[in-house]
């Protein structure tokens, strides 16, 4: 081991207690003769590794993988069952911003108070104490009490303690998703600034995106056990490979649905470039999305169209024949028409595509299936994976060279 | 000792603690710090009017002070059982009302406990402050026997610390422990001499045939021997006899260990039950 370890974790266990009564009490303790029943659960099984000093460390995993208790466990404020873990320099943990704070004081007095519990003394907070309210910047209700403070400017003043604790390691845990977009701005450059300082900091984050661009290196969690630890960017697209292998099947039936029924959607088919059934999509790759459909009566000239949606209801895009310039002859009977994509750019994640045929005017829909497909888009190249799309483009430049030499 | 470094090195958060206590509890009140003083003027006018004028209990001349007053002589019991009994009841809900803090920070968790001993200390301090100088008003020339009052403060605050830890972790896993606490400062109230002297508890007294010894059982209970403490030092002017004194260092003593051994055992999952 070349660097010294700021946070070495060995071998740490925990487990919590879920109690099957919700109130302990004494009474029903004693009517009972004995304690409270409860499950044991383990949080965390047997988690090993090290934040090398002076890095970026990233826990990611699903919910109630853990990632918070390992955590809270270094923090101090969980004791590991098992197993033990070191922690070499001064430690900050900005797990809730503002946690000690007493409503009936005012900013100020909570600014002493706060830095108190996280270990700064009276003299420290005095030197700082300009600095703090300035970044918080609330100069003009510092002598307010913190029950009168919007949960903005609660969480800027938590924030600014916590950070000028000055320590050596910063525990971090989903704070920064808090606060306006410039509060945030201000939280990235400090954290930034911590990284460049050469300080470690470990974090835990649900958004991928900024743990791959903040991280070093990333342990990803499942169900309380490491299960694989490196490089971020390379679990993270493991982890997101593995996330979107099992869910590739569309809803079938109970879509939205409405329409007068002259031409009806049989089904979409997702196809290669060879116009062979395609299982899995990846960013970049070739893709034909075939609409099978059942004229009932012959119409003039209908406009069959599609939007993309993401899961959580951003519309990415859409098209239809009529804007394509395309008129459209459809005997009664059954057919399919393809659209098709050279290089999908849509960044890895789920999708909904909505499948539409209008009569010519785009005014009377013969059939409208909302979200009539789910499917999913796995890494592929270009690798980018913030945002919902590449936009395909290529970095060149004499200053640049194959990145291999970094790592 | 890496707990007790751990505690100097902590000691401005216990001061800090002790004036989020004391700030907060007399910022809501427009009254403010006279609330501390309101209380105990209203149970002394009750407990006189009911035990001093219809009960007609008649309080011990002083020896040697020759002090001779039921209001100060319940004063004098009155001020350090209210520290007792305010400090517990506080003290019990100390964690489990931190939750949150306890949750999210890390520190040593039973400053939370210390500094509810600290701030009503504080309070102990201002009332035992009233009530010297009411002494003096008396004729009781009480002032060079206050280095050992605060001695006996000390301890009787040491003592409370050590009940306050118990009962402040107990709390956390059973929640209904204040309830029996209530119940429990009822009975130590009338069990000390605090609204009578301890000359009415009996010496002996036949149960069954058998010679109880009833009043050396009486004096079994610390809070007894601190109330006659501090009415030694205060109402009589003397100093509380060298048995009491070593009972009080003893049991002082053996709360705090055992309190902080109590707590020490229950800390590691303090976070997940609170």
């Amino acid at each position: 081991m070349s660097a010294r370890a700021a946070v070495v974790v060995d071998n740490v266990s925990k487990r919590f207690r879920l109690y099957h009564e919700r109130n302990q009490s004494l009474k029903a303790s004693v009517m009972r003769g004995r304690r409270a029943r409860y499950d044991e659960f383990m949080a965390l099984r047997d988690v090993s590794f090290e934040v090398p000093e002076g890095t970026t460390f990233g826990l990611i995993g699903e919910n109630g993988s853990g990632k918070s208790t390992l955590l809270k466990c270094m923090a101090r404020i969980l004791k590991p069952d098992a197993g033990h873990i070191e922690t070499h320099g001064k430690i900050s943990a900005l797990l809730e911003l503002g946690a000690g704070f007493h409503p009936e004081l005012t900013g100020r007095e909570n600014v002493y108070l706060n830095g108190a519990i996280l270990g700064l003394s009276r003299k420290q907070i005095d030197d700082r104490f300009d600095g703090i309210v300035a970044f918080s910047g609330i100069e003009q209700f510092i002598d307010s009490p913190v029950k009168n403070y919007s949960s903005g400017m609660y969480v800027r003043l938590g924030f600014s303690v916590a950070i000028n604790v000055d320590p050596e390691i910063l525990l971090i845990d989903e704070v920064l998703a808090v606060g306006d977009a410039e509060f945030q701005r201000k939280c990235s450059e400090k954290i930034a600034e911590f990284r460049n300082e050469g300080r470690s900091i470990v974090l835990v984050s649900h958004s991928l995106p900024s743990v791959r661009a903040i991280c070093d290196e990333v342990a990803l969690l499942e169900h309380g056990s490491v299960i694989r630890i490196g490089p971020a960017a390379d679990v993270i697209d493991e982890y997101m490979a593995e996330v979107f292998a099992d869910a590739n099947d569309p809803d079938a039936g109970g879509h939205v649905r409405w329409g007068s029924k002259e031409v009806h959607i049989d089904g979409i088919e997702v196809l290669d470039a060879a116009h062979a059934p395609l299982d899995k999509m990846h960013t970049g790759d070739t893709v034909v999305f075939r609409f099978h459909y059942t004229a009932r009566e012959s119409v003039p000239n209908p406009v069959f169209g599609l939007a993309v949606h993401t899961v959580e209801g951003v519309h990415i895009t859409g098209s239809n024949t009529r804007f394509a310039e395309l008129s459209c002859d459809m005997p009664v009977g059954p057919g399919f028409i393809d659209f098709r994509v050279d290089r999908l750019l849509l960044v890895p994640g789920r999708y909904d595509f909505t499948a539409v045929v209008y009569d010519r005017t785009i005014s009377h829909p013969y059939d409208h299936v909302e979200r009539m497909l789910r499917f999913d888009v796995h890494p592929g190249m270009p690798r980018e994976t913030e945002g919902v799309v590449s936009l395909g483009g290529t970095w060149e430049g004499e200053a640049l060279r194959p990145a291999e030499l970094l790592h | 000792m890496t707990q007790l470094a751990e505690y100097i090195e902590r000691r401005e958060l216990l001061v800090n603690l002790v004036l989020r206590e004391l700030r907060s509890r007399y910022k809501k009140s427009v009254l403010g710090w006279a609330w501390s003083l309101l209380n105990p003027i209203s149970s002394v006018i009750v407990y006189t009017v009911v035990f001093g004028v219809f009960l007609k209990i008649d309080p011990p001349v002083g020896q040697p002070s020759g002090l001779h007053s039921f209001v100060i002589f319940l004063l004098c019991a009155l001020v350090p059982w209210n520290f007792f009994a305010n400090t517990v009841s506080t003290a019990i809900e100390t964690l489990v009302g931190n939750a949150n803090l306890i949750k999210k920070v890390y520190f040593p968790r039973e400053l939370l406990v210390t500094a509810s001993v600290g701030a009503l200390g504080v309070t102990f301090l201002i009332e035992l402050g009233v009530l010297c100088g009411l002494l003096l008003i008396f004729g009781n020339m009480v002032l060079p026997w206050i280095p050992v009052l605060l001695f006996f403060a000390a301890l009787e605050a040491v003592w409370i610390l050590g009940i306050g830890l118990v009962l402040a972790t107990t709390n956390v896993y059973f929640r209904d422990v204040r309830h029996f606490l209530g119940i429990a400062l009822q009975i130590l109230f009338y069990s000390a001499p605090i609204v009578y002297p301890i000359t009415l508890v009996p010496k002996h007294k036949e149960v069954l045939g058998v010679n109880v010894p009833v009043r050396q059982i009486y004096e079994l209970n610390p809070l007894v021997r601190f109330v006659e403490a501090f009415r030694d030092i205060l109402y009589n002017l003397t100093f509380p006899s060298w048995q009491t004194t070593l009972y009080l260092i003893f049991w002082s003593g053996v709360s705090l260990v055992f309190g902080l051994w109590v707590f020490s055992k229950l800390d590691a999952r303090l976070a997940e039950e609170v």
